[in-house]
C-alpha cells in the first residue's frame, strides 16, 4: 500500500509541484507567501472545475471540446439576465448556471449516445454552435462591469478563512466529484465503460448512457464555472476563455489521466490544473519574455504527455517463463 | 501604385471641377451624405450629430445620414447607388470593405460626387482622401500622457498589451517610448502582455503589481487588458494608488472610472470624427485640393496635411473621465 502510494503518478506530481513552487520563490521569494499561493489556488479554480468534469468524459474514451463554448455561453446568458432582473438572488443565477451548462452538456451526449457521432467531432460543432449563440443572443455586444449587479459581482470574492468562495467551490467540487467516482455505481460506471467497454456491456452497464452522463456532469461544471469566471472578471463577450479547453485538456493529460479512457482520479485532474495554474501564475512575476512563456507551457505539457506515456506502456505478456530467464 | 493613385485622382478632381458649377445651380443647399458600416450602431450615430454641428456652422449644407441595416460591403453600395442617383455633392463614407466599394465610388467620383473616407478606409483609388481618427504617433503620446497627468512627482509605470506580435499595439508601445523623454520622472518599468484575453491580461496585471510594488500606472492600450486590469487593481484594493489608463470604450469603461481605478482614459471621439469627416467633405466638393502635401481645414478641429497615401489623421485621441463619461457611455 505505502510502496503503491510513493510510486503513484498523484505523488510525483505533487513533488514536481513543490519542486516548481522552489524553483519559482528561489527567483521570486514572495511567491511562497501563503496569502500568494491562495491567490494562485483562487485563480486555478475554473481550471479545476472543467479540469473534473473533462476527467470523467476522457474516462469514457470521450473528449469534450465545448466546455470553454459552453462556459461563454452560459456566463453570457446568467450576465444578461442579471443585467435584466439585478435583483434576483444570487441562489438562483448559481442554478441557472449549473442547470443551463448542464443541459448544454446533455446536447453532446446525446449526439454521442444516440447517434454514435464521434465525440470530438460533436463538441467541435458544439464549441461553434455555443460560440455563435453568444454573438446571436448579444449581438456581439460586451456586459461590463457596472451593468452588472453588485451582489453578482460579490459572490466568488466573498472572502471565509482567507480563501474567496471561488476557491472554496473547487475544493467542494473536488470533495464530492472524489467520493462519487469511487463510492457510487455511476462513478465506477465511468472507469467500466471507458477501460473496457464490452465487459461493461457484459456487466450490465450501458455505454452511451454512461457517456451522456459524463457529458451532463462536464457540461454542468462548465457552466457553473461560466457564472464564476463572468462575475470574477466582471465583463462578458464572445471570446471569453478562447482557447481554455486546450488549457483543461492538458490539466487532465499533466494530472495523468490517460486519453485512451479508463485510467485517472480527481485528485489528478487537481494536481495537473494546479501544475498549469502555478506555471501561469509565475511566469508574470519571474520576468521572462513573453516568447519564452509560450514554449515553456507547451514543454511541460510535452514531458507529461511523454510520461505519462512512459508509465502507462503495457508491458509485454510473458508466454514462455523458461525463455525470459534464459535472456 | 503610387502614379496610379495620382492619376485616377486628377482624372477625378477635373470632372469634380467641371461639373462643380451645375450643382451648384441646380441647388443652392450642398447636400452631403455621411455613409456608416450599418444604422443603429451608438458610435455612428454620435458622428452624425457631429455632422450636424458641422452643417449648421458650415450653413446652406444638408446632412443625408444613411447607410445599410447591417454591416455589409452589399448594403454599403446600393446604398452609394442610391445617393449617385439622388445627385448628391458628396459622400463621406466609413466603409465596410476597402476594395469593394472602389467600382461604384468610382462612378460618384466620375458623376462629380466628392468622395471622402473616414474611420474605415477605403483603398485609394476609391476616394480623394481618407481621414483616419488619429495617428500612431499621437496614440503613443497619448497613452503616456494619461499616465504622467495623474503623476506629479513621476514614478514607474507598465504596459499591458495584447499580444506579442499585434502589429498596431507593437507600434502605439514603439511611438510611447519615443514619446518618454518629454515627460521627465515617468519610467516604464516593463512591458507585459496579455493576449487579449481577461484571465492573462488580469494575471499579467496581478504580476506587475507584485514585482513593481511602487508601480503607479499600468496603461493598456488595448479594451480587454485595460478592464482587467481595471478589475486586478480594484481586487488588490489598489484603486488610488494605482491608475489605470489607455484606450477603452467608455460604455466598457463606465465601471472603472466609477471606482476611480481609472482616472481618465482615452479613445476617438466620434462627434469629433462626424464633424471632421463633412467639414472636409464640403471643402473638397467646393473645389479644395485633395493631394499629397495639401493642408484641408476642418473648423473647430483646425486642419489636416494629407500624406502620400491621401490619408490624414484627425488628433489626439479624445481624453474620457468622470467629467463626461456619463454622455459618452451611451453612444458607444
Amino acid at each position: 500500500m505505502v510502496k503503491r502510494f510513493i510510486k503513484s503518478r498523484e505523488t510525483f506530481l505533487i513533488c514536481a509541484i513543490i519542486l516548481l513552487i522552489t524553483i519559482i520563490s528561489l527567483r521570486f521569494p514572495g511567491f511562497i507567501r501563503p496569502q500568494n499561493l491562495a491567490n494562485v489556488f483562487n485563480d486555478t479554480s475554473p481550471l479545476i472545475l472543467l479540469a473534473i468534469g473533462q476527467m470523467i468524459v476522457i474516462l469514457t474514451k470521450c473528449i469534450d471540446l465545448s466546455v470553454a463554448a459552453n462556459l461563454a455561453l452560459t456566463g453570457m446568458v446568467v450576465a444578461m439576465v442579471n443585467v435584466a432582473a439585478p435583483e434576483l438572488p444570487i441562489v438562483f443565477t448559481l442554478m441557472m448556471a449549473v442547470s443551463l451548462g448542464a443541459l448544454l452538456g446533455m446536447f453532446n451526449g446525446i449526439l454521442v449516445w444516440k447517434l454514435a457521432i464521434p465525440s470530438i467531432v460533436v463538441t467541435l460543432g458544439t464549441m461553434t454552435i455555443f460560440r455563435g449563440t453568444i454573438f446571436v443572443i448579444s449581438d456581439g455586444k460586451w456586459v461590463n462591469s457596472h451593468e452588472m449587479s453588485s451582489a453578482f459581482k460579490a459572490f466568488p470574492r466573498m472572502e471565509i478563512l482567507g480563501l474567496p468562495v471561488l476557491g472554496w467551490i473547487a475544493i467542494i467540487t473536488v470533495m464530492v466529484f472524489t467520493l462519487v467516482m469511487s463510492r457510487t455505481t455511476l462513478g465506477r460506471a465511468f472507469y467500466a465503460a471507458g477501460g473496457n467497454p464490452h465487459a461493461a456491456t457484459y456487466a450490465g452497464i450501458n455505454v452511451g448512457k454512461t457517456q451522456f452522463w459524463a457529458f451532463t456532469i462536464s457540461g454542468a461544471l462548465a457552466g457553473l464555472s461560466g457564472y464564476l469566471w463572468v462575475s470574477r472578471f466582471a465583463v462578458s463577450y464572445v471570446d471569453i476563455a478562447g482557447g481554455f479547453e486546450l488549457d483543461v485538456v492538458a490539466a487532465c493529460v499533466i494530472g495523468g489521466v490517460s486519453i485512451m479512457g479508463g485510467i485517472g482520479t480527481v485528485i489528478g485532474a487537481l494536481l495537473g490544473a494546479l501544475f498549469l495554474g502555478i506555471i501561469k501564475n509565475a511566469l508574470p512575476v519571474i520576468d521572462i519574455s513573453p516568447f519564452w512563456q509560450m514554449a515553456i507551457s507547451g514543454c511541460a505539457i510535452i514531458i507529461a504527455v511523454a510520461l505519462n506515456a512512459q508509465a502507462n506502456r503495457k508491458k509485454g505478456r510473458i508466454i514462455l517463463k523458461r525463455a525470459e530467464l534464459k535472456t | 501604385m503610387k502614379r496610379r493613385t495620382l492619376t485616377s485622382l486628377t482624372a477625378g478632381l477635373s470632372l469634380a471641377a467641371g461639373l462643380f458649377g451645375t450643382t451648384a445651380i441646380a441647388a443652392d443647399d450642398m447636400r452631403i451624405a455621411l455613409v456608416v458600416k450599418a444604422l443603429g450602431i451608438g458610435f455612428f450615430e454620435a458622428a452624425a450629430e457631429g455632422a450636424k454641428e458641422a452643417a449648421a456652422e458650415l450653413g446652406g449644407v444638408e446632412i443625408i445620414y444613411t447607410g445599410p441595416t447591417d454591416t455589409t460591403a452589399e448594403g454599403q453600395i446600393e446604398v452609394i447607388n442610391s445617393l449617385i442617383a439622388q445627385g448628391v455633392d458628396a459622400i463621406a463614407i466609413s466603409a465596410n470593405d476597402p476594395d469593394a466599394l472602389v467600382p461604384s465610388l468610382k462612378k460618384a467620383m466620375s458623376r462629380g460626387i466628392a468622395v471622402v473616407s473616414w474611420d474605415s478606409g477605403v483603398a485609394p483609388e476609391g476616394r480623394q482622401m481618407h481621414l483616419n481618427p488619429s495617428s500612431t504617433d499621437l496614440i503613443g503620446n497619448t497613452i503616456i500622457k494619461l499616465a504622467a497627468d495623474h503623476m506629479p512627482d513621476g514614478g514607474d509605470v507598465a504596459i499591458l498589451s495584447a499580444t506579442a506580435t499585434a502589429t498596431n499595439q507593437n507600434a502605439w508601445i514603439e511611438a510611447a517610448k519615443k514619446a518618454l523623454p518629454s515627460y521627465p520622472g515617468v519610467n516604464l518599468a516593463a512591458t507585459v502582455y496579455g493576449d487579449d484575453l481577461s484571465d492573462k491580461s488580469y494575471r499579467e496585471a496581478q504580476g506587475l503589481m507584485t514585482s513593481y510594488p511602487d508601480l503607479k500606472a499600468i496603461i493598456a492600450p488595448t479594451t480587454v487588458g485595460i478592464l482587467a486590469s481595471c478589475q486586478a487593481v480594484t481586487d488588490a484594493g489598489k484603486v488610488g494608488e494605482i491608475n489605470v489608463t489607455g484606450l477603452g470604450l467608455p460604455s466598457e469603461m463606465a465601471g472603472c472610472v466609477d471606482s476611480g481605478a481609472t482616472k481618465s482614459f482615452a479613445i476617438w471621439n466620434p462627434i469629433d470624427l462626424g464633424y471632421s469627416a463633412v467639414m472636409l467633405a464640403h471643402a473638397i466638393a467646393k473645389g479644395a485640393d485633395a493631394a499629397p502635401g495639401a493642408e484641408i481645414p476642418m473648423g473647430r478641429m483646425g486642419s489636416v496635411k494629407l500624406d502620400d497615401t491621401n490619408s490624414a489623421a484627425m488628433s489626439d485621441p479624445f481624453t474620457y473621465d468622470s467629467s463626461n463619461i456619463d454622455q459618452f457611455k451611451s453612444i458607444f
